[in-house]
């Protein structure tokens, strides 16, 4: 089992206020943006990654947003390419790169091998199809981001693995003369993950390709569904997936007492925290989610990620009330009620380390991850607090999940290469989760309850 | 009332679903980007003494989108070859917005298919001063609230959007923002080479915008003006961008009068 560790790295100086006033942080005017803050932050979450490194985290995993305080990794590749050369040990795990906005997958290509080899060898590289917002920063069609995806994913693969020159002619990429000459040092490529918030598609094109999945913080029930519709598509592959084909992402909070760990936790709920990641208009691009995306997201309810989540869909139709007076106290107690709800939900965890394994156990029995990446806070937390809570949980919280992990057979993609166990056709496949603890947390219902109400 | 008919053809090679009604000289409607809205006022009125069809764009739902398809003009291109198919031309014709723009595209290609065209509130052609109104990132109620001057004075808005919405409609605005975002996300409706190939054109036209058009900037319309220099504009008072649904009897008799001119 593999335990990362993870940050968004916002931009720590954003006036709150104006956030609110915003309704959200993209689109929040860069006039708020201070050069001189803003690379202290740049030059701090460099020496956080090495400090995880120190404290013993097997991976550091990082992302990218644009034009959004929420994330300072507007050019991903970039920090990589820093922490390629600063860190001796940790796989840097992209979680992930944007294709469908990037829009020149050569020059991907390129860039991620000269991570690889400059880190030699511990790239683990992610695709993402970009939050709703990348597509009007970017300007990248959303109608065609699923296509883009495809298309730039398959060029990339095949940008490291045939050799050149050679010329492509595809649907949307145009390349003369393909032969980059850097190629990565892991052969055949470096490992590919696959992070996401609930899109079947998505999954299932992962179970088609067996890259593992990260699932984003999301609720445990509907993850459990998309853990078992990757396990239904790796049958109609041939094979049966397992804990090697998981991983988990999760906002963890440690402190010495439950209480002092709840305050930090705060932290998440900054701005209005994720779902104040971007209005819905901009989150829910047309064309850029499935109609069977849009009905499973409906599905959910708060806390979900960027911005996307039931409420945010139902107050699509609701947005023309924007523009009265808010009382910005009124929206804290309420965010933090929220906060209070989602951790009712397990999807954020925060407590003294006891509280904190405890926890974390019932998720990696539910989810059966080989990886599991601690999400440290968002907002102004400082330096020193953002730093105690990585120490305490590599400490005193990361030992006990070890040896939990190890006890229920997690093994990550490293130990057991995805897609290995081969299952024949017609064979019943292994459960890929454990919803028994959600059942007894009183989290759900057990299938006989739904169906008796 | 005009009995009005759904007909699926094969045209062109692919499926069309076409709205049909009332009779007399065919009439050829293109309907805008947020889709068909069902048979309205000025619908009703113009099929007194005209045969109103109106093609449901590809993409929208009804009729299968068609992938080959990926500009206004390749559109265009292909209800030119359905109203050749259906002996049609020249047609009279009315389009509306991005229903407009695909028009435009048809009469670029062929000045000869329409024999008399109106285009409301139409996109297709970089306004001379401002610019097309981004619809993309708003939602489907401010969106709609967008193309009224005044919808709490709009009868028919209440008739097409009121109440709580339904799955299926939000699935419907969902199909259509998403095939105009996949035709027009970039240059953003409109194309920079028609203004250029609509030179010259001397088939009868005229442009219509509402006074109050959020949408459409009244620089649309005089980059039309400069493109097709023979072409007449008129003007609804008060209207947004929907003056066949704000102001439909005034909208149907300025368009009658073109039309019998």
């Amino acid at each position: 089992m593999l335990i990362g560790y993870f940050t968004e790295r916002p931009y720590r100086s954003v006036p709150e206020d104006e956030v609110f006033k915003n309704r959200s942080f993209f689109g929040l005017s860069n006039k708020f943006f201070d050069p001189v803050k803003g690379s202290a932050d740049y030059r701090y979450y460099i020496e956080e990654y090495r400090y995880a490194e120190e404290l013993g985290f097997d991976l550091v995993a990082l992302n990218e947003h644009h034009g959004n305080p929420f994330c300072l990794g507007s050019v991903m590749n970039v920090e990589a390419s820093v922490l390629a050369y600063a860190t001796k040990r940790v796989r840097i795990v992209l979680i992930g790169n944007p294709l469908p906005v990037l829009k020149h997958p050569l020059r991907m290509a390129e860039e991620l091998a000269e991570i690889d080899l400059i880190s030699q060898g511990r790239l683990v590289t992610g695709w993402v199809r970009g939050a709703g917002s990348e597509q009007f920063f970017n300007n990248a069609n959303p109608a065609y981001n699923r296509e883009l995806f495809n298309e730039a994913h398959d060029f990339i693969v095949q940008a490291w693995t045939k050799p050149g020159p050679w010329r492509y002619e595809g649907e949307h990429f145009h390349y003369r003369h393909v032969n980059p000459w850097a190629l990565p040092y892991q052969k055949p490529h470096p490992p590919i993950w696959i992070p996401g918030v609930l899109s079947p598609e998505t999954v299932r094109w992962c179970a088609e390709h067996r890259y593992p999945y990260i699932g984003l913080g999301t609720e445990l029930g509907p993850t459990c569904d998309l853990w078992d519709i990757y396990a239904d598509e790796a049958v109609k592959h041939g094979y049966q997936a397992g804990t090697e084909n998981f991983g988990y992402l999760l906002p963890t909070v440690v402190a010495e007492t439950d209480e002092k760990a709840q305050e930090l936790a705060e932290n998440f709920i900054f701005g209005g925290g994720q779902n104040a990641f971007a209005l819905p208009e901009y989150a829910m691009p047309s064309g850029y989610n499935s109609k069977t995306a849009i009905r499973m997201l409906a599905k959910q309810p708060t806390g979900a990620w960027l911005g996307v989540s039931g409420d945010n869909l139902k107050r699509l139709s609701k947005d023309e009330e924007r523009g009265g007076k808010v009382d910005y106290s009124e929206v804290k107690k309420k965010l933090a009620a929220g906060l209070r709800r989602i951790e009712g939900r397990l999807q954020l965890i925060a407590g003294s380390p006891k509280t904190v394994l405890e926890k974390v156990k019932v998720i990696l029995r539910v989810l059966r991850p080989g990886v599991f990446i601690m999400f440290n806070v968002q907002g102004a937390a400082s330096n020193e607090e953002r730093m105690g809570n990585m120490r305490m949980f590599a400490q005193e919280v990361m030992p006990g999940l070890r040896e939990y992990g190890k006890q229920i057979g997690l093994l990550d993609a490293f130990q057991k290469t995805p897609g290995s166990v081969k299952l024949e056709a017609g064979t019943k496949r292994a459960s890929v989760n454990e919803r028994e603890p959600l059942y007894e947390l009183g989290l759900y219902k057990r299938p006989e309850q739904r169906a008796q109400a | 009332m005009t009995t009005v008919k759904e007909e699926n053809m094969e045209a062109a090679g692919a499926q069309l679903v076409v709205v049909k009604g009332g009779s007399g000289k065919p009439l050829l409607i293109f309907h805008d980007e947020l889709g068909y809205t069902g048979w309205m006022t000025w619908n009703e009125e113009l099929a007194l003494d005209r045969a109103l069809l109106i093609p449901l764009q590809p993409g929208f739902g009804k009729t299968p989108r068609l992938n080959w398809v990926r500009n206004y003009r390749d559109l265009g291109g292909y209800y030119s070859q359905v109203v050749r198919e259906l002996k049609l031309d020249p047609v009279d014709a009315i389009g509306f917005s991005a229903g407009a723009f695909i028009a435009a595209e048809m009469l670029a290609a062929d000045p000869r298919i329409f024999s008399h065209l109106v285009l409301v509130g139409p996109m297709g052609i970089k306004p001379e001063d401002g610019e097309i109104f981004d619809v993309f990132p708003l939602s489907i109620r401010s969106h709609l609230l967008a193309t009224m001057a005044n919808p709490e004075e709009t009868p028919e808005f209440g008739k097409i959007y009121g109440g709580e919405m339904t799955t299926e409609q939000f699935e419907a605005f969902e199909d259509a923002r998403t095939e105009t975002s996949r035709l027009g996300w970039e240059p953003y409706m409109h194309d920079p080479s028609l203004p250029h190939l609509l030179r010259g054109i001397k088939t009868p036209t005229l442009l219509v915008r509402g006074t109050k058009d959020r949408i459409v900037p009244q620089g649309c319309i005089d980059a039309y003006r400069k493109a097709l220099a023979g072409a007449q504009a008129a003007s609804i008072d008060g209207a947004g961008h929907r003056p066949e649904i704000e102001r439909p009897l005034e909208f149907v008799k300025i368009v009658n009068q073109f039309l019998a001119a």
